[in-house]
């Protein structure tokens, strides 16, 4: 080593000395678990919830309740079992104190034992199986974003005061599909001319197309989250079936994930959501803006869930003041959490999912001729989900 | 079931079978012939579609923007071959999975880069946008498309490897690569155009597919277990087999999906034979893959 390494490392770790003599004493920070799908299909989804999370916490200055955060990423990539193994991780050796960034039901539902043995916080941006509101509601499950059926609840009441008599449903074969179909036939009274449940992932729909031809209904219910949505809502369209039967679906087959990727195909086609971009709330007007100046695409309602999520967590942190050391503590302050969020003041059900608006929503060309959805009417007023009556907690 | 539904499930099923062979077609020819397991074959499928999406609108046409996406992956595939994959021939079949694995994850966050993590769009030419009509069926046009598109293939395969002194070279190197280097041949020089025409063939499937199904990051894999399911079934290194395999599984998986609910329902509550019959129908070229192996374990037209 010559004189000037031994200088250099010397300099290096006085100063590092120096540093930590001189920072001011610090709680620990907050440690986030961003747990999401950001490889294969449903990477799209994933994706946006953690780009609208790191909008939010930049929005508050890098710090989630004033206190600084460590977002750790880890990619589920739609797997179940990876998703386990990934709260196992974030909850033995990250220590972290809440994870969020889950996109699909079924991962929801297999991590839940690990981060409720592990004490940790589960808030979900975006699924709401029906179990986790009923029965099996949880003290650390929160949900910022809806419970799986109240969207698909939404359709079924437009679909149902709009005249429709005979109605195909869709939807992909696990938990939140069932949910979907569920919620749909709760508020569509008239004739179901077929229930299919497709695989998930499934990339051709030409067997179920026909089948829909041959049934002859006069709408059609399709709930196909990300890349499934693309296959079903183009085949649909180059099967001439929009024009025989208009098709429905809850805002997940009608986002804007999908949309720049089937344009014009989707156009017209009503759907249902807790959320517009054009959902007319100080927050979302900059939230929107803010998004596509930082990402450089239209945001999702994926991206908007997200970005509650991080609201969520900071409102839970300032209840606590910061102190994260007592668990109990910041689960009842999560309960307890007041803000306003793009939805305007968010408000959370006795089984910690929320009760909110539910609207109507239009695929239209926007001004600057991509393709987006706007506001058209609202279907419910602060609805909460048939389940909460079974769930034990107060 | 109508017989005129029957037709046309019959006909959905040709349609994805010949869709998979245009995948399957390249892999098992660079299996067979160069002993390699490239699972990055769904990777220049992906990229033929991710070019072709982004062609169209430059050079203002889908068959222009089709034709220059395939020459490009196929370059694509013989340059990949050049750096990255020529050292592998002499290793065993783990080491080659693992590289092209590892090229897999370089294709999915290269595209994902220059494309952002969004699916983009890709439609059908306008002319085959709608429906024809075949003798009172109402079918999509662009499927009827890659139908004719996938059997054209089909017989330009099989008249160049059948026909041709680089067919007989092919399939010389397929049924004994150490002879064929005995006698002289520029095996390096064969190789290469061997997997850039399997690259090219996986790039044509992706600019064909790009219009009925979501372009984006991940694609490639999705159909590659179904392709791999395919090529093992007729036979590693058979394009015939490849041919045959495809139709099988495209036919099996259509009907099943078609059938298969409907004749749960004949013995179960409604909603039960729902869920059930998805799951069968999910099943069934899985199925059909166990029984084809155990009556035939090199598949149905064996190489070799």
């Amino acid at each position: 080593m010559t004189c000037l390494a031994v200088t250099r490392s010397l300099l290096a770790v006085t100063s590092a000395v120096a540093l930590l003599a001189s920072a001011p004493v610090l709680a620990d920070p907050l440690k986030v678990g961003m747990i999401t799908t950001l490889s294969g299909p449903g990477a799209g989804l994933g994706i946006d919830i953690r780009d609208g999370f790191a909008l939010a916490v930049g929005h508050l200055g890098g710090k989630l309740g004033g206190q600084d955060t460590q977002i750790i990423e880890a990619d589920d990539q739609q797997k179940p079992d990876v998703a386990v193994g990934l709260a196992n991780r974030m909850v033995e050796r990250d220590r972290v104190n809440v994870v969020t960034g889950i996109v699909w039901s079924n991962l929801a539902l297999a991590m839940m034992p690990t981060l409720a043995a592990g004490q940790t916080l589960f808030v979900s941006p975006n699924a709401g199986p029906s179990q986790l509101a009923g029965a099996q509601c949880n003290p650390y499950f929160f949900n910022v974003a809806y419970q799986n059926d109240t969207i698909h609840e939404a359709m079924g009441k437009h679909v149902q005061d709009s005249g429709f008599k005979k109605v195909y449903l869709l939807a992909p074969n696990y938990p939140a599909g069932k949910d979907s179909l569920a919620g749909f036939k709760r508020y569509y009274k008239g004739t179901v001319a077929g229930e299919v449940y497709t695989q998930v992932g499934q990339l051709d729909y030409a067997a179920e197309l026909a089948q829909v031809k041959a049934a002859a209904p006069d709408a059609v219910f399709a709930f196909y989250p990300g890349g499934m949505g693309i296959n079903f809502i183009k085949q649909y369209e180059q099967a001439g079936l929009k024009a025989a039967a208009p098709l429905f679906g809850p805002g997940f087959s009608f986002d804007q994930d999908i949309l720049a990727a089937v344009g014009e195909a989707a156009l017209g086609a009503k759907n249902s959501a807790q959320w517009s971009p054009d959902l007319p709330t100080p927050a979302n007007a900059k939230f929107v803006a803010d998004f596509k100046a930082k990402f450089n695409r239209l945001p999702s309602m994926y991206a908007a869930q997200g970005y509650d999520a991080a609201l969520l967590i900071d409102a839970a942190v300032k209840g606590v003041n910061g102190d994260l050391k007592d668990k109990d503590k910041l689960r009842a302050a999560m309960k307890a959490a007041k803000f306003d969020g793009l939805r305007g003041a968010f408000r959370l059900n006795s089984n910690q999912f929320p009760i909110q608006n539910i609207y109507l929503r239009e695929v239209v060309k926007g001004a600057d001729g991509a393709v987006t959805n706007k506001l058209a009417g609202t279907v419910f007023s602060d609805h909460a989900d048939a389940y909460a009556k079974d769930c034990a907690m107060k | 079931m109508d017989a005129l539904l029957l037709a046309e499930q019959g006909l959905n099923g040709l349609q994805l079978g010949v869709m998979l062979f245009l995948m399957a077609a390249g892999l098992t020819l660079v299996f067979g012939i160069m002993d390699l397991i490239n699972l990055a074959h769904g990777s220049f499928y992906m990229v033929g579609a991710y070019l072709t999406a982004a062609l169209v609108p430059v050079l203002g046409g889908f068959l222009p923007a089709l034709a220059l996406a395939v020459l490009l992956t196929a370059l694509l595939g013989l340059a990949v071959e050049a750096v990255a994959l020529r050292t592998l021939y002499r290793r065993d079949h783990l080491d080659q999975v693992l590289a092209t694995f590892g090229l897999i994850l370089f294709f999915n966050e290269l595209i994902r880069i220059l494309f952002g993590p969004v699916p983009i769009f890709l439609n059908p030419p306008a002319a085959l946008a709608g429906t024809v009509d075949l003798w009172g069926l109402t079918y999509p046009a662009f499927r009827l498309a890659i139908l004719a598109v996938g059997l054209a293939v089909a017989l330009g395969l099989w008249l160049l490897i059948a026909r041709t002194r680089v067919g007989m070279l092919i399939r010389a190197g397929a049924t004994n690569r150490e002879m064929v280097m005995a006698l002289g041949v520029d095996v390096r020089l064969l190789f290469g155009l061997v997997f850039a025409l399997g690259c090219g063939l996986a790039g044509l499937a992706g600019a064909m597919a790009g219009p009925v199904l979501a372009v984006q990051v991940g694609m490639g894999e999705q159909i590659l277990i179904l392709t791999f399911v395919v090529i093992v079934i007729g036979g590693i290194g058979s394009i015939r087999g490849a041919f045959a395999g495809a139709l099988l599984v495209g036919v099996v998986d259509t009907l099943g999906r078609a059938l298969l609910p409907a004749s749960f329902r004949l013995v179960m509550d409604s909603a039960s034979a729902n869920a059930a019959g998805a799951a069968a129908a999910s099943m069934a070229i899985y199925v059909l893959m166990a029984l084809v192996l155990a009556v035939r374990p090199k598949g149905l037209f064996p190489v070799g």
